[in-house]
C-alpha cells in the first residue's frame, strides 16, 4: 500500500458538476489495497458517476460487509454516511437503514464470498424484496484476503494460482438477480468504465432492487493463465451486448446513432438513459430473454455484459408496504403517536 | 502521434522546467534535494559548477527559473529558487579543497576584455585546462557590473570577493586600473584568443530641454551608481526623481533613499505592470516608501539660474492598435512639474566599442553591434569572441555566464585545433530512484505549503545605511519548508509499455489527472480526448506505442507533482520513478570523463 496522502492538489482545469465540486472531491482516503487492484478502478467509476449525477455526498449512505471489495467504501466519497457490517450482512443493515430513512442513495458494496457464499440468503432476500439500492458486486472469483482460494463465483475448470483446477460450479450471481426479481441488472468489467460509469450512474437513477456484478481481476492472485476472471480472459470473452449514456435533466438525446440502434429508457428520477444496441436482437425488458441469452452465452464461454435488464416501472419494499412519504427517522412523536381518541377510533373501525 | 522518444535529451530536460528555462541549465531540484538535506556545500558545488556565482545570483539574479516552476501551475506561487541557492552559498562549509587546483599551463594566452560575469565564466574554465588567463578591467577590483551597478545593500562586497576570488585564485592574471583602450594594440600583443566581456557600459542619454542647463543635479543612473559604489558619491538631495522603470531605476531609487533622499519618486512613461524591474524589486522599492509614478513622459527639466527645480510631465494613456501593439498617447491632462534636487535616469543602457578599431577583423552591424555567431560566439575575427551584455546587450548575469561557459568552449577547441562549430552532447544520466515497496530515493510526498517569505530586516535599520544588507536570507527551517515544496520535476515518469496490463491503476490514482488511455490520434486531437483539460501545448506529451487493447497511454506532463503514486500503484512496474541528471557541456568535458556526481 502507498504510505504517502493523495496530494490535495489537483488539475487547474477540472471541470466542477452542478454543485460546484471536482470528482476529487467525492474522493475517499487512499486506498490500502495491492497495486492494480480491478475494486479500485470500481472505486474510481463510482466516484465519476456519483460527480456526473452531481449528487451531494451527505445524501449517500454506503454500506459494506467482510473482504476486500467491502474494505472499498472507504475509498470514495468521504463525506458520506458509511456502515461496514458483519461479514455478509450487507443486505440487512442496508434494508434497515433504507426503511429508516427512504431519502437517501443506497448503496451496496459487496464480493463474491460476502454476497455469494456467507451472504447469500442476505444477498436474495434484499433482491427479491425490491429494496430501492444499487447492490455492487466486486467479482474477483477468489478470496484475495486469504490468499487466493477460489470462491463460490469461480468458474469450474478455471485454474488458480498454484495450478488447481477448480470443480465446483460457479454460482452466477446476475442469473440469480434476475430470477430473484431485481428490476435493473447488468454486469460490467472493472476495466472498462466507459461502460461502467453511464451503469452504475442509471443503477443509481433506478428507483427499486438495482444489481451491477462488477468483474474485477485480483492482481495478486487471480490474473494469471487459466484464470477466468483475468484481464485478458475478460478482454478476450467479453460479449457487450449494449453500451449506455446517461441523460441527466433535459439535456436533448445525441442523436448522432444509426436509426434503430438506440433505445431510449425513461427513469424515475427523470433522467434519461440511451441504450445503444451492440446485439440486434437483445432487449434488455424481456426477463426471460435476458436469462436465457445470459445462460446460451455462458455454455460458450462468453462474458455477456451491459445493462441485461431494466424495469422501468418498478415498485420498491415502501411502496410494497405503503409506506409514508416522509423518512420514517423524521417522524415526531406526535406523528407516531397520535394519541388515545386516535387510537379508539382505529379499534372503533376494527369492531 | 509518434511514441515519445525519451532518450531524446532534451525531451526529459523540457520536464525540469526551471532547468529548461535557466540560461545555464542548472540543475535546480537536484540541489534543492541537496539543501533539504542539509548538505549545503554539494548544494553549491552543483550551482558553482554550472552557474559560478551562487552566493551573488542567488541575491540578484533575475530568475527566468522562477515563472517557468512548475508549481506556479498547480499553485499561486513558484518555488522559491533564488533564495534557495542563496541558502547553499550562506550554510557551506569551507570549499575550496572542492575547487579545481592550478595546473601547469599549456603554454596558450586568453586575453579577457572586462572583469564581469561573463570574462570570469569564461576564465573560471579555461584556468583549470591550463590556459593563461589575463583580465584587464578599468575597474580596480574584478565583478564588472556585479560591483559596480548592483548595491552593496542587495549585494554586500564580501560575496563579491569570495566568488571573484574563487576564480582568480585559479590562477588567473587579474589586472585591475588597466582599461583597453584599444583592440588593435591588444591583438598585437599575440594572444592566442582575446574574450570581450566588456558589458553594456554607457547609460542612455534622456535628451530633452533643460538637460544641459541643469546638468549638475541630472545624473545617468548607472555611472552615479558606479560612483556610489566606489565612495565618490555619498549624498543626494532631499527630492529625488527616478526616471525609468527598470532594474536599475530600482536600484537607483533605494539608493537615492540611503544618501538622504526624503522624498523619492519613480517615474515611468509605461503603466505600473508592463514595467521592465522584476516584480519583487518593485515591490522592495514601494515597501522602502517610493511611490512610483505611471504614464508620465518627461517633456522638460526645469531650471531656475542654472539650478534644477522639477521635472515635467506629459500625461499619457495606453492604446493598442490592430495588432495588439501599444500606443502611448497624450491622454489630454495638463502637464504635470513635480519639484526635485536631483533626478536620476535610468532609461536603458547602450553598448559602446569606440576601442575596437574599424581594421581589426570585427564586423559591426548596423545598430553597432558586433557580428557575433549565438553559438560559438566567435567574432567575424576567428580568434575574437564575444559573450555577455558586449555581445548581444543588456541582458542580465545568467545570460553572462551561460554565453561564457559555450565561449570557453569554443576557445579550448579553437585552440585544440578543433571545429568549433562541432557542439558536444550534454552528458545524461537516468537512473531508478526505488528504493523498495513504495519508497523512493526522493521525498515524493507534496508539501501544501505557501512560498515562504525571505526575512528582511528592519526598515529604519535598513535605510541608514548603504552598505547594511536589507534580505537577510532564509534560515535552516525555513529554507527546509521552501525547499519541500519543490515538486522534483527531474525524477522522470517513465513508462514501459511492455509491462502494462492496461488496469487502470494509475489513472485511478494520478491526482492531476495527467495519464489517459486511449485510441492514438494527431496531437491536436489527442489533447482534446484527455482526461483533463490540456491548456499548455508548450508542455509535451508523452505517448507510448501501441498497447495490447490497441490503445496507447498519453501523459500531460503539463502539472504533473511527480509524486510518484502512478509508480507505486502500478501492479508490473511498467512506470517507473527515475532520475535525470543533465550535465551541460563546458569546456573540458568534450570526452565525458567519469566523475561522480553529488548523488
Amino acid at each position: 500500500m502507498t504510505y504517502i496522502a493523495k496530494p490535495k492538489f489537483h488539475h487547474p482545469g477540472l471541470k466542477k458538476n452542478e454543485l460546484g465540486y471536482t470528482h476529487r472531491d467525492y474522493e475517499g482516503k487512499i486506498s490500502t489495497l495491492c497495486a492494480g487492484c480491478g475494486h479500485d478502478s470500481i472505486t474510481a467509476s463510482i466516484i465519476e458517476a456519483c460527480y456526473e449525477l452531481s449528487i451531494e455526498p451527505h445524501r449517500v449512505a454506503k454500506i459494506s460487509g467482510i473482504g476486500c471489495s467491502s474494505k472499498t467504501p472507504d475509498y470514495f466519497l468521504g463525506n458520506s454516511h458509511g456502515f461496514n457490517t458483519v461479514h455478509g450482512r450487507m443486505p440487512s443493515v442496508l434494508t434497515g437503514a433504507n426503511l429508516a430513512n427512504r431519502d437517501l442513495v443506497y448503496l451496496g458494496v459487496s464480493g463474491d464470498g460476502d454476497s455469494a457464499s456467507i451472504g447469500f440468503g442476505q444477498f436474495a432476500h434484499s433482491i427479491r424484496r425490491g429494496v430501492n439500492m444499487t447492490y455492487i458486486v466486486e467479482n474477483n472469483g477468489v478470496y484475495g484476503l486469504t490468499k487466493g482460494q477460489f470462491s463460490a463465483t469461480a468458474d469450474r475448470g478455471s485454474k488458480s494460482k498454484k495450478g488447481v483446477t477448480n470443480t465446483d460450479n460457479a454460482i452466477d450471481l446476475v442469473a440469480m438477480a434476475l430470477q430473484l426479481g431485481a428490476t435493473f441488472v447488468a454486469r460490467s468489467f472493472s476495466g472498462d468504465k466507459s461502460q461502467l460509469v453511464p451503469l452504475i450512474a442509471a443503477a443509481i437513477g433506478h428507483k427499486g432492487a438495482s444489481f451491477i456484478d462488477v468483474i474485477s481481476p485480483c492482481i495478486a492472485f487471480n490474473n494469471h493463465a487459466g484464470s477466468t476472471k483475468s484481464f485478458d480472459y475478460v478482454r478476450e470473452h467479453n460479449d457487450a451486448v449494449n453500451r449506455l449514456d446517461v441523460l441527466v435533466g433535459r439535456d436533448p438525446i445525441a442523436v448522432d446513432y444509426a436509426p434503430g440502434t438506440v433505445q431510449v429508457v425513461e427513469q424515475h428520477d427523470g433522467s434519461k438513459i440511451a441504450l445503444r444496441k451492440i446485439d440486434a436482437d437483445y432487449d434488455p425488458h424481456d426477463r426471460l430473454g435476458a436469462q436465457t441469452f445470459l445462460a446460451r452465452h455462458a455454455a460458450k464461454g462468453q462474458i455477456v455484459t451491459g445493462l441485461l435488464y431494466v424495469d422501468p416501472d418498478a415498485e420498491d419494499l415502501h411502496a410494497h408496504l405503503d409506506t409514508v412519504e416522509t423518512p420514517l427517522n423524521t417522524l415526531e412523536a406526535d406523528t407516531l403517536c397520535p394519541g388515545s381518541a386516535a387510537l379508539d377510533k382505529f379499534n372503533a373501525s376494527l369492531r | 502521434m509518434k511514441p515519445t522518444d525519451i532518450a531524446a535529451p532534451d525531451y526529459f530536460h523540457k520536464v525540469v522546467d526551471c532547468q529548461w528555462a535557466c540560461p545555464a541549465h542548472t540543475p535546480v531540484p537536484e540541489y534543492i534535494r541537496l539543501i533539504a538535506q542539509g548538505r549545503y556545500s554539494d548544494a553549491y558545488m552543483i550551482n558553482w559548477k554550472s552557474n559560478v556565482f551562487p552566493g551573488i545570483l542567488g541575491r540578484t539574479c533575475d530568475r527566468p527559473c522562477e515563472p517557468a516552476c512548475r508549481r506556479g501551475r498547480v499553485e499561486e506561487t513558484p518555488v522559491a529558487i533564488c533564495r534557495l541557492k542563496r541558502v547553499a552559498a550562506d550554510f557551506k562549509d569551507d570549499i575550496t579543497q572542492r575547487l579545481p587546483h592550478p595546473t601547469a599551463k599549456n603554454g596558450k594566452r586568453v586575453a579577457f576584455v572586462g572583469g564581469g560575469p561573463a570574462s570570469l565564466t569564461v576564465a573560471r574554465d579555461l584556468a583549470p585546462l591550463g590556459y593563461h588567463c589575463t583580465v584587464f578591467d578599468g575597474d580596480p577590483q574584478a565583478g564588472g557590473m556585479m560591483r559596480t551597478q548592483i548595491p552593496k545593500f542587495r549585494l554586500p562586497n564580501s560575496v563579491i570577493d569570495e566568488e571573484t576570488g574563487y576564480i582568480l585564485n585559479l590562477g588567473v592574471d587579474f589586472k585591475g586600473g588597466h582599461r583597453i583602450e584599444s583592440m588593435k594594440a591588444l591583438l598585437a600583443e599575440k594572444y592566442d584568443a582575446i574574450f570581450v566581456g566588456s558589458g553594456a557600459p554607457r547609460g542612455r542619454e534622456l535628451d530633452i530641454p533643460g538637460r544641459k542647463e541643469a546638468a549638475a543635479n541630472i545624473h545617468i543612473g548607472i555611472d552615479w551608481l558606479s560612483s556610489v559604489s566606489f565612495g565618490h558619491i555619498d549624498k543626494i538631495g532631499k527630492r529625488v526623481i527616478v526616471l525609468g522603470g527598470g532594474n536599475t531605476a530600482m536600484d537607483c531609487c533605494r539608493t537615492a533613499r540611503r544618501l538622504g533622499g526624503e522624498s523619492v519618486k519613480v517615474v515611468v512613461r509605461s503603466g505600473f505592470e508592463e514595467m521592465k524591474a522584476s516584480p519583487w524589486e518593485k515591490e522592495d522599492a514601494l515597501h522602502e516608501d517610493i511611490p512610483i509614478l505611471n504614464y508620465m513622459v518627461p517633456v522638460a527639466f526645469k531650471h531656475v539660474a542654472g539650478k534644477l527645480i522639477g521635472v515635467t510631465f506629459q500625461k499619457v494613456k495606453a492604446e493598442y492598435d490592430a495588432k495588439g501593439r501599444r500606443n502611448l498617447v497624450p491622454s489630454g491632462e495638463p502637464d504635470e512639474t513635480i519639484t526635485c534636487d536631483d533626478v536620476l535616469v535610468a532609461v536603458g543602457q547602450e553598448n559602446a566599442f569606440p576601442w575596437i578599431e574599424q581594421d581589426c577583423g570585427i564586423e559591426f552591424d548596423k545598430w553597432h553591434m558586433p557580428k557575433v555567431d549565438p553559438k560559438t560566439f566567435v567574432s567575424t575575427n576567428p580568434k575574437v569572441f564575444f559573450g555577455g551584455d558586449a555581445a548581444f546587450g543588456p541582458k542580465n548575469i545568467i545570460w553572462a555566464v551561460a554565453q561564457g561557459h559555450d565561449a570557453a568552449l569554443s576557445i579550448h577547441k579553437l585552440l585544440s585545433g578543433e571545429d568549433i562549430t562541432e557542439r558536444p552532447l550534454p552528458e545524461v544520466h537516468v537512473s531508478s530512484q526505488k528504493m523498495g515497496i513504495h519508497e523512493w530515493s526522493y521525498d515524493n510526498d507534496i508539501s501544501n505549503d505557501k512560498r515562504y517569505k525571505v526575512p528582511h530586516r528592519d526598515k529604519v535599520i535598513a535605510l541608514k545605511d548603504i552598505r547594511t544588507e536589507v534580505e537577510l536570507g532564509y534560515d535552516v527551517k525555513l529554507a527546509l519548508g521552501e525547499a519541500e515544496r519543490c515538486l522534483n520535476c527531474d525524477v522522470q515518469t517513465v513508462f514501459s509499455t511492455s509491462l502494462c496490463i492496461e488496469c487502470d491503476a494509475c489513472v485511478d490514482i494520478c491526482p492531476m489527472d495527467c495519464i489517459t488511455f486511449t485510441q492514438n490520434g494527431e496531437e491536436d486531437d489527442l489533447r482534446h480526448r484527455l482526461k483533463a483539460p490540456s491548456p499548455h501545448p508548450d508542455q509535451d506529451l508523452y505517448v507510448s506505442s501501441d498497447l495490447k487493447t490497441g490503445r496507447v497511454m498519453v501523459k500531460d506532463e503539463d502539472v504533473c507533482l511527480h509524486c510518484g503514486l502512478c509508480a507505486e500503484r502500478c501492479p508490473t512496474g511498467a512506470w517507473d520513478m527515475q532520475k535525470y541528471f543533465i550535465e551541460m557541456t563546458h569546456a573540458g568535458s568534450t570526452c565525458p570523463t567519469k566523475s561522480r556526481s553529488a548523488a
